[in-house]
């Protein structure tokens, strides 16, 4: 079990709601510092929004999320953009801004926030494209790009300033299987070699948990499990193993509620 | 039924008001703070073209026709009071006082403003601006900002343009085609037209026209929903909400200004 003085993040019984719709009803979880956490769910479950709650872009309708120690939702507006210098979001479609070339796309960040001279701006955009393989494509615009190719620029632009922490969205959401393999890989690498903490949101199963350090499952506004990959692939829970050995039916049926079949066919006629 | 409308009316009543609320704050957040000049004026400068430099040409010949329009009306007119000697105060009067900063409003909201909430609004839905969010960027400072500037100079700008073309255009259909004496024509002008109370007031219009533009641009772009339907729908109420709001308060400033 994760030790809560290890974690970057606390997220300490949160509630979140949209309208009348509860996403998130009273949720703890910890983020090891240093590892990669993967959040699973079926679509819709809020794992989207669990990352803008961390990112202080939402704010929790009660509970806190604490990161390093720090009350995010409390923090004022020039505080909170201060924090964000610290972390990091891939985007599910990457985000990237149109207008711009790669190039530009990934000096934006060390633009905005530093006052490097441009040779030294060049020097580690040039680096950062080179870790994502893709310094042959610095002058090309976003629309030159495959979506897999996006998103590895996006990666390259969410480390330009080398956060702490990086949240990917969906990272694996349509892609071929080498785009797939090369993302996983190149996630496994930043936290390795740059102790990256990494939360992976993702309904990619089996691609995650296999880097993944510590799961949690999320569903209907709860966690359901938490562990690592092998005590989650055990669990015996039938929400979690219908959800992790990708079963088409089981504790989630799959007809959407209805009333009775011949009911509905007879009223054609 | 009139439980149900009195419902109805409260529910868009609380709507438009936190609506107005959240659009002031966007103003607040955009425009109070401390400048960084070396950061936001080349933005500034690259928005100054695409709204302004970029709708010149409409307003130059939007601005001639309606000149020259004047000029035929106007002297239809007046000639049967042999008063055609007053076509200069006519169309150089009603060009600067209303004509130039509205129309020229009115077609700055339909080619910049619609541009500008088309802009912003698929900056949301690819998700560019909670990009910049998360990079720490402040988006309001960073792509609002400089675009309601850019808009807010360009407009008395354009409008000007506008006037002065106008002026021209009533001119050369009532001078040089229909044959009105060219010193008459100016003379009249000269005497009829007062720096203040014409060109001035007619500047201050249009700089309130500028800011209303702008500032429903942007919110709407802003606020709106981020998809296909969510960006067609703003950029509709883009036009259609600064162009009603720009001919109401037009009334209510003439009412002020020439009473």
């Amino acid at each position: 079990m994760i030790q809560p003085q290890d974690s970057l993040i606390r997220i300490e019984n949160v509630t979140f709601s949209r309208g009348f719709r509860k996403i998130y009803d009273n949720v703890s979880m910890h983020i090891p510092r240093g590892r990669i956490t993967a959040v699973l769910g079926p679509s819709g479950t809020g794992k989207t929004t669990l990352l803008r709650l961390i990112g202080g872009q939402l704010k929790p309708d009660s509970g806190d999320i604490l990161y390093d120690g720090i009350s995010v939702p409390s923090l004022s507006r020039s505080k909170l953009y201060e924090l964000r210098r610290k972390m990091s979001m891939l985007f599910q479609s990457g985000a990237l801004f149109t207008g711009m070339s790669v190039f530009d796309n990934v000096a934006f960040p060390l633009r905005e926030h530093t006052e490097l001279p441009e040779e030294l701006i060049r020097t580690l955009v040039l680096m950062k494209l080179e870790t994502v393989g893709l310094r042959g494509a610095a002058s090309l615009m976003p629309s030159e790009l495959s979506g897999g190719m996006a998103r590895r620029a996006a990666l390259a632009r969410a480390v330009a300033l080398d956060p702490e922490l990086i949240m990917y969205d969906e990272p694996l959401t349509g892609q071929d299987p080498i785009t797939m393999a090369v993302l996983l890989k190149l996630i496994k690498e930043l936290n390795t070699t740059l102790g990256i903490t990494s939360v992976v949101v993702s309904h990619d199963v089996s691609e995650v948990l296999s880097i993944a350090d510590w799961v949690y499952l999320v569903s209907g506004g709860r966690v359901l499990a938490q562990g690592t990959p092998d005590q989650l692939r055990e669990e015996k829970h039938p929400d979690v193993h219908q959800f992790v050995h990708g079963l088409p039916d089981g504790a989630v049926p799959f007809h959407y509620p209805a009333g009775s079949y011949l009911e509905d066919l007879r009223q054609c006629h | 039924m009139p439980l149900s409308l009195i419902q109805s009316l409260g529910r868009r009543g609380v709507s438009f008001f936190t609506a107005l609320g959240r659009a002031l704050l966007m103003l607040l957040h955009s425009l109070v703070g401390k400048p960084n000049f070396r950061r936001h004026f080349p933005i500034f400068v690259e928005q100054l073209y695409a709204t302004g430099v970029q709708s010149v040409m409409i307003i130059i010949v939007s601005g001639l026709f309606i000149g020259m329009v004047l000029g035929l009306q106007g002297y239809n007119v007046l000639v049967q009071f042999k008063a055609e000697a007053s076509l200069g105060p006519l169309v150089s009067l009603s060009i600067l006082r209303e004509l130039g900063p509205v129309v020229a409003a009115l077609l700055f909201a339909g080619r910049a403003g619609s541009a500008l909430t088309a802009e912003i609004g698929l900056m949301k839905a690819t998700e560019q601006l909670s990009s910049l969010e998360m990079m720490a960027v402040d988006p309001l400072r960073r792509v609002i900002s400089p675009r309601f500037w850019a808009g807010f100079v360009s407009l008395p700008l354009l409008t000007f343009m506008f006037s002065l073309v106008g002026i021209f255009g009533g001119k050369m259909v009532g001078v040089d085609w229909l044959g009105i004496d060219e010193g008459t024509f100016w003379t009249g002008t000269q005497a009829a037209v007062e720096f203040y109370q014409d060109i001035v007031q007619g500047m201050v219009k249009s700089v309130l026209f500028a800011f209303i533009v702008c500032w429903v641009a942007l919110f709407n772009g802003y606020s709106c929903l981020p998809t296909a339907a969510g960006i067609s729908r703003a950029t509709t109420d883009t036009v259609v909400h600064s162009s009603l709001l720009v001919l109401g308060f037009d009334f209510v400033l003439t009412a002020l200004m020439f009473n």
